[in-house]
């Protein structure tokens, strides 16, 4: 199995490589549309509406993408990818940018020949259980059954995190999400743990998704973030500078509705994102105005999140770690100058 | 002449079974509790049934939900199923994400498809001929156009990322059945061929084809074609599995139809070169009309098995119906506890109508031809 994979990587390396010749930007302008490796179906980050067309917040980078390069958000082609092909399809150039919940890890970064953008969303392993429990952290879990998903990372992770901290827990395990998760539902166990991002779409799925909270820990890293191919330089750094406008529009306090007010804004790192001033997109191959199109069209990187996966979305995820930097969170974005 | 004595000049009337031979009760008392175990398993039939059914009907119909704005109402403890979220989601398990003001075109060619499928399958209607002339060839054109759009024409492009649901199913369904019988048959024919090298081929093909599970089949033409191929050449993503398709469905179909071929007499194909008959005139008039009428109910078992296999596409990532269904329970709005039940039951409802319907329309003409049989 392994060598298939290696000799299929060959293949794509040998037979590939020509295709991918001229810059991604160029291709992407003369196709006039982004071509977008999407979630097949993650409630918040990448799921059709009732009218079939994407939301979600990993759909949404993608907008802001496609809005930098076209000030228009639609001109985005959206490929939903499994698991098992997402790779093939970035490595093939079938898609431009991967922005599939993926999580960025070293194998995948050196080993596959890719790189990983900015951290769009921290996630990792939590605990979700009821309100009625009075549990406030998960070092309160000791003796507590717990229900979880057989054969993923989150049984193992669960182990590592009772035996590090010396508690004792009794593991309930089902092959898949749907039953672990009505198992818990129905009381066969106290706790049920998965990704956080997951354990907020799980709970919208219990009769009673008030009566339950996800726990503060987080007991394992799974950043996720887009992904390109090696090799495009600029490529990479308009997917990069995508998400760092958005972040730094968020803590310049700039959003969708008041972009308009703030090009008039004195302050001069506005001044800087907005284009009013200097010319930083044409080192990315774009316009002066590529982080007003992203703001304008899609939002500032706290209004995407609240959308998709905070309080005005179903899923009330809190913030957490992908807070900004001055409000105890991750989200950091280097100056604009 | 004097009538005989013994003959009778009338018959006895027809004198009823005896009592308790007929009617209800003799037919409890023979089929259902005809012998002990027959008792036994009757009375335990009849415990399950007695267990399960008003269950189901309170789940399905009682206690279900039929409109509601949001899933708030399907969350309520002792609730039932969901409908008002199917209701929905219709038009995305229907048409997925194909643009809204474009779904006419879908609508057209669905029925377009209904009337001549109709027409084709009524054998009293007149002029099948031609109606098998335009659902083979003119239709197939017609509905690739309408549905992946002709900007000279005026219908903007919509690509297959687009398309989804019970739409798609359908797409793949109908070409691979349109498709694979032809190409069953020619490979059945070459199978049994005196040529070497086309007997060789056919028989290379179908072995390997049946050989490799299908999921591996759809694998190979979604990961290696894009890599082989330049980006520009690569096969549209719903084209890929598509081939996929028609390639394993006419494997099978091959062994079909040469079971049929083998059930003739030598002596069928031996009159027709006494006749004077050439190779393809003996094979349209005398071989396949015998062949093809002795295994229909192979080839509708093959078609109904294509028809549920086509949820098989999901996994290189085409929104199927299924794949509709599964991923609509997601969406937060909605999701609730009986949400992918809900779901399930309508999906497996979808499947039953059309396979339970091409099952049978199979034993209508099945019988039609059977008519003129005698044994």
């Amino acid at each position: 199995m392994k060598n298939s994979v290696s000799l299929a990587l060959l293949f794509a390396v040998a037979f590939a490589a020509p295709s991918l010749a001229g810059p991604t930007l160029d291709q992407v302008k003369k196709r006039d549309s982004l071509v977008c490796g999407s979630n097949p179906g993650l409630a918040g980050f990448g799921l059709p509406d009732d009218k079939g067309q994407w939301t979600g917040f990993d759909v949404e980078f993608c907008r802001a993408v496609a809005s930098a390069i076209f000030n228009d958000p639609k001109k985005v082609r959206f490929v939903p990818l499994t698991a098992k092909d997402r790779f093939t399809a970035l490595q093939s150039g079938e898609i431009d940018v991967l922005s599939r919940n993926t999580t960025w890890t070293q194998s995948r970064e050196v080993g596959q020949g890719f790189e990983f953008g900015p951290v769009t969303y921290y996630d990792g392993q939590g605990f979700l259980v009821r309100k009625k429990l009075n549990v406030s952290s998960a070092l309160e879990l000791s003796g507590a059954s717990i229900c979880v998903q057989q054969g993923t990372t989150s049984e193992l992770n669960l182990a590592d995190y009772f035996r590090t901290h010396d508690m004792k827990y009794e593991p309930v395990a089902f092959a898949t999400a749907d039953e672990t998760i009505k198992a818990y539902d129905t009381g066969r166990c106290d706790v049920f743990t998965t990704d956080m991002s997951q354990a907020y779409a799980e709970r919208s799925k219990t009769a009673n998704p008030d009566d339950h909270i996800v726990l503060p820990e987080v007991i394992s890293k799974e950043p996720l973030g887009p992904a390109v191919r090696q090799g495009d330089d600029q490529w990479f750094n308009i997917v990069k500078w995508t998400h760092y406008a958005m972040v730094q529009a968020e803590e310049l306090n700039v959003n969708s509705k008041n972009v308009d007010e703030k090009l008039k804004d004195p302050n001069p790192e506005v001044k800087r994102l907005l284009g009013v001033e200097g010319n930083f997109g044409e080192g990315l191959g774009l316009t002066q105005d590529w982080a007003y199109r992203i703001i304008k069209n899609v939002g500032n990187y706290g209004e995407v999140f609240e959308r998709n996966l905070g309080d005005s979305s179903k899923l009330k995820i809190k913030r957490g770690l992908n807070a900004l930097w001055t409000n105890k969170g991750l989200q950091y974005s280097p100056p604009v100058r | 002449m004097t009538p005989a004595a013994f003959l009778r000049t009338h018959s006895e009337p027809v004198r009823p079974p005896p009592a308790g031979q007929t009617g209800f009760v003799h037919l409890v008392r023979e089929r259902l509790f005809g012998s002990l175990p027959a008792a036994i398993f009757t009375l335990l039939a009849a415990g399950a049934l007695a267990w399960a059914i008003p269950e189901l009907v309170r789940f399905l119909f009682i206690d279900a939900v039929w409109s509601a704005p949001n899933g708030d109402a399907c969350r309520a403890p002792g609730a039932g199923a969901c409908w008002a979220y199917i209701w929905r989601k219709l038009p995305y398990f229907t048409f997925g994400s194909y643009p809204e003001d474009q779904r006419w075109r879908v609508w057209l060619t669905m029925a377009m498809g209904a009337i001549l499928i109709f027409w084709l399958l009524r054998r009293s209607l007149p002029g099948r001929n031609a109606a098998a002339a335009l659902f083979f060839i003119v239709y197939p054109i017609v509905a690739f156009v309408l549905l992946s759009g002709a900007p000279a024409l005026g219908l903007p492009n919509v690509p297959t990322d687009l398309w989804g649901g019970a739409m798609v199913s359908l797409v793949v369904a109908v070409t691979g059945i349109v498709l694979s019988l032809p190409g069953g048959i020619l490979l059945a024919l070459g199978r049994r061929s005196k040529m070497p090298v086309i007997s060789a081929l056919s028989t290379g093909f179908i072995e390997f084809v049946r050989g490799v599970p299908f999921i591996t089949v759809l694998f190979m033409a979604n990961m290696m074609l894009p890599l082989f191929v330049p980006e520009a050449w690569a096969p549209d993503r719903l084209l890929r599995p598509l081939i996929g398709v028609v390639l394993f469905s006419a494997a099978y179909m091959a062994e079909v139809v040469r079971g049929g071929l083998q059930a003739l007499p030598k002596g069928q194909s031996e009159a027709g070169q006494a006749l004077g008959l050439r190779y393809w005139q003996r094979v349209r008039l005398i071989l396949l009309p015998q062949a093809l009428a002795l295994v229909i109910p192979g080839i509708v078992n093959t078609f109904i098995a294509l028809f549920k296999d086509t949820t098989l596409v999901a996994v290189v990532g085409i929104f199927d119906f299924l794949r509709t269904v599964d991923t609509a329970r997601l969406d937060p709005e909605w999701a609730g506890p009986n949400i992918s039940a809900t779901g399930y039951i309508f999906a497996a409802l979808f499947y039953f109508v059309f396979c339970f319907g091409m099952s049978r329309y199979s034993l209508g003409v099945e019988k039609e031809l059977s008519r003129g049989k005698t044994h």
